[in-house]
């Protein structure tokens, strides 16, 4: 990789996008496409523009990098969303390739964030980027057959392009996918195939390349090799189906590759398929702790496609559905992270605790403990009970802000969780912007970036609280980040359920199918686990041409190796809990 | 039906006093009430389903009462996995290697749609549409996710179905290999089940010799 000539720093926002034009005539021209905003960067000039809108224009924080397959013009368009962390909108832009040749620069020298979401665009939609120190596939794995977000590529149980299917509605003659595939099952194999000549590199042996060089000579000249410890997919403190390869010198981490897509569920590709009211079920599954979330920040880029308003109690309903998720999202995190320290189990019973009493208001609106499917563009699907917000008031008002203090009594203090977490995995705020670290990692190192206040959505604008944040960059940081933000959270909650006004919950009729116009928009939202950003493209038809997830667990892990260089392999694991990842969302 | 729960044999009278001390039983009955009080789970959790698996672990739905909350977190030492999620195609070998890691006697529970079915993810590319095609699945429990207390009610017929073994019969204490192992997929251009290798060749084959292929690549 090489060194950008500058490194990036806080700094003060210098310029707007408006100049951009201004400053590149004929280089950068505005995007014109209806519904369409940004600019368009010629592919030549990309680094040179990226350089410019980093350093000079302020936007330090590369959120999402996302490709775009647009079969019909033969193009390939790669979008970037860049925010500064100082506050305010987006600067959009894209480059545009042609689609049998799509190169593009990387944006790894200048944003190191950007590292997996290329790796991504590689994967899924065949975009080379030139100067990626290590363009691999991330989520399907090495050897597998195409690339499947191309708009031509077809899944073996492929039906039609858009749902609802023919063959379901309204003639209703179903027919087994497994019967219309000719290998009878999920499979789709090139014509001629024959698995007994079957040549391919073992997909480990690309990941164990990329590591850094494991045989070194010691003081006595003798040649020794590091150990290779692969953690996951199956361990007990990965949170799921993670995996990383790790190097070791004795005990120290030498280097580290994260392994993912052990849970990639194919939502990009299922979600072009669905109708955009069908997305909704499936955003639930994303981060599955926070369904009420996932929800929010989808209907907000379709409600910015379709242009409407929401129901004044809807928005409050949202943001108390919001916090709320925050609050057990956290306690949670207290419980795993204390699990991953080697308290087995018991902080996470005090957390499982209030835990099941959030998830019985949630059944009570939703009508599902988990998977609640709540939120619809206009508004949310039902009002909430009135015993539910009762029971929501006797929460928020006297059992958490208690319970809070019963954890903190129980750990903040704690000599052991303190002698583990104090200076371990330290990320300075340079490095968090530059890797695109959001959430309250971001705001650990020190950076007061909190989306509801920078870009403020919904009705946040309204309440009083404190963005929680914490100067040192460790992992006690990053625990007092959360403990912090319960409190605002309660705060929040506290106001919002003194205001909250009667009236309808949609601001418009309720609809199976929504019309909405052709257009691009990002809807983001702070997540618990930190930006959870959808970015939608609809082309005038009943289901979206994009659906892409900046999903914050996955761009998270970006820091994860520079923050384990150097601890103990331990430390990895409180470190990896540390950042809060939830499989759904990282693998998508 | 008769209650196989508690250990006494129906018809023997035991005289209140020695009620806690002794009893009079078979063999049978002695072997499986022993193993369906302590089903092991492995700890092992793939998706959604899994924080439910957490829940039902958890203080109000408690696992420990039916002998079943300690999680292992190696295969060697556990008798029931739960297929806690989705399935994928990237996860299937590690999933295969470690069911035959497990010593038997060892149970399938397919918790969740995804799990039984492939679920709402079924037309995934990534996405294997039912653990059932590669292990022999015991219980299957519906719902997305399902419940704590659908996991508890599979859970149970789970220990109605070890009720029914008998220690001459089951296939751990026969001659011959005690465990059947299952052939580990092969990430190729696709997922390849070594047991299907003729059969994928002959269609791959045949589609090469029609027309108009249904795969393109």
């Amino acid at each position: 990789m090489t060194t950008p000539a500058s490194t990036p720093t806080l700094r003060p926002a210098q310029g707007d996008a408006s100049d951009l034009a201004a400053r590149f005539p004929g280089v950068v021209s505005p995007d014109t496409r209806p519904g369409f905003s940004g600019f368009t960067i010629p592919a030549d000039k990309l680094v040179e523009v990226a350089t410019i809108i980093r350093d000079e224009l302020g936007y330090d924080l590369l959120s999402s990098v996302t490709g775009v397959d647009y079969l019909p013009e033969n193009k390939m368009e790669v979008v970037y969303h860049a925010y500064k962390t100082t506050g305010g909108p987006a600067l959009v832009f894209k480059v545009q390739v042609p689609r049998d040749n799509p190169v593009v620069a990387s944006m790894t020298p200048i944003w190191k964030g950007a590292e997996f979401q290329e790796r991504e665009a590689w994967d899924l939609l065949g975009i080379k980027f030139t100067g990626h120190p290590d363009l691999r596939r991330i989520l399907m794995w090495e050897g597998f057959e195409g690339h499947p977000l191309r708009k031509d590529w077809k899944e073996a149980f492929y039906e039609e392009d858009a749902k609802p299917f023919k063959s379901r509605w309204p003639d209703g003659k179903h027919v087994l996918a497994e019967a219309r595939n000719p290998f009878s099952d999920n499979l789709r194999f090139p014509s001629g195939f024959d698995p007994e000549k079957m040549t391919f590199a073992d997909p480990e042996e690309a990941l164990y390349r990329s590591l850094k060089k494991y045989t070194f000579e010691d003081a006595d000249g003798i040649q020794a090799d590091h150990i290779i410890v692969n953690l996951g997919p199956q361990h007990p403190s990965t949170h799921g189906v993670f995996r990383s390869a790790v190097i070791l010198d004795g005990e120290t981490v030498v280097s580290l590759k994260p392994v993912m897509g052990y849970l990639h569920r194919n939502h990009d590709k299922i979600g072009e398929r669905n109708t955009f009211l069908q997305i909704i079920p499936y955003t639930d599954r994303l981060d599955y702790f926070c369904s009420m979330t996932n929800n929010h920040g989808y209907v907000l880029a379709v409600e910015k496609l379709m242009g409407i308003q929401v129901a004044e109690r809807a928005e409050y309903i949202r943001v108390i559905m919001d916090e709320i998720t925050r609050i057990q999202n956290h306690l949670i995190f207290f419980g795993m992270l204390l699990n991953d320290l080697g308290a087995m189990y018991t902080p996470a019973l005090y957390a499982f605790e209030e835990r099941e009493l959030i998830l019985d208001i949630f059944e009570a609106a939703a009508g599902s403990r988990m998977m609640c499917n709540y939120y619809r563009f206009g508004g949310v699907v039902r009002d909430v009970p009135a015993e539910a917000l009762q029971k929501l008031r006797d929460l928020v008002f006297d059992r958490l802000p208690g319970k809070i203090d019963e954890m903190e009594r129980l750990l903040t203090e704690n000599d052991v969780l303190v002698s583990r977490l104090k200076g371990v995995g330290y990320l300075s705020a340079e490095d968090a912007i530059n890797t695109s670290m959001t959430g309250p990692m971001l705001r650990a190192s020190g950076v007061p970036y909190d989306i509801r206040r920078a870009d403020p959505y919904s009705i946040y604008d309204r309440f009083d609280f404190k963005v929680a944040c914490r100067p040192d960059g460790d992992l006690y940081a990053r625990y007092m980040v959360r403990v912090d933000e319960v409190r605002e959270s309660i705060k929040i909650l506290q106001q919002a359920l003194k205001q909250i006004p009667e009236g309808p919950t949609m601001s418009v009729k309720p609809q199976y199918q929504v019309r909405v116009p052709a257009g691009e928009a990002y809807g983001r939202i702070e997540s618990p686990k930190g930006e959870l950003g959808y970015y939608v493209i609809s082309n005038g038809k009943p289901n979206p041409w994009r659906y892409h997830i900046r999903a914050s667990s996955f761009i998270n892990l970006t820091a994860l190796e520079m923050m384990c260089k150097g601890e103990k392999i331990a430390d990895f694991v409180a470190i990896l809990g540390a950042i809060d990842i939830v499989l759904g969302e990282l693998d998508r | 039906m008769e209650n196989k729960e508690s250990l006494n044999l129906p018809g023997y009278e035991i005289p209140d006093e020695l009620k806690n001390v002794v009893s009079v039983t078979a063999l049978d009955r002695l072997y499986n009430w022993g193993r369906r009080s302590s089903v092991w789970p492995l700890m092992f959790g793939l998706a959604c389903c899994a924080i439910e698996m957490i829940a039902a672990q958890a203080s109000r739905y408690d696992l420990a009462r039916f002998g079943m909350e300690v999680m292992r977190p190696t295969p060697r030492q556990a008798d029931l996995m739960i297929v806690a999620g989705t399935v994928t195609k990237k996860m299937l070998p590690a999933i295969v290697r470690l069911w035959n890691q497990m010593p038997e006697p060892k149970y399938v529970l397919a918790m969740g749609a995804c799990a039984s079915s492939g679920g709402p993810f079924k037309e995934g590319y990534n996405v294997v549409a039912g653990i059932d095609k590669f292990l022999p699945v015991d219980i299957y429990v519906p719902g997305c996710p399902p419940t704590p207390q659908a996991l508890l009610n599979g859970l149970i017929l789970l220990q109605k179905k070890i009720d029914q073994e008998s220690i001459r019969k089951v296939r751990w204490y026969r001659k011959g290999p005690d465990s059947v192992e299952i052939p580990v997929p092969i990430l190729g251009p696709d997922l390849i089940d070594p047991r299907r290798i003729p059969d994928i060749k002959a269609k791959a084959a045949e589609l090469a010799s029609t027309p108009a292929p249904a795969t393109q690549s």
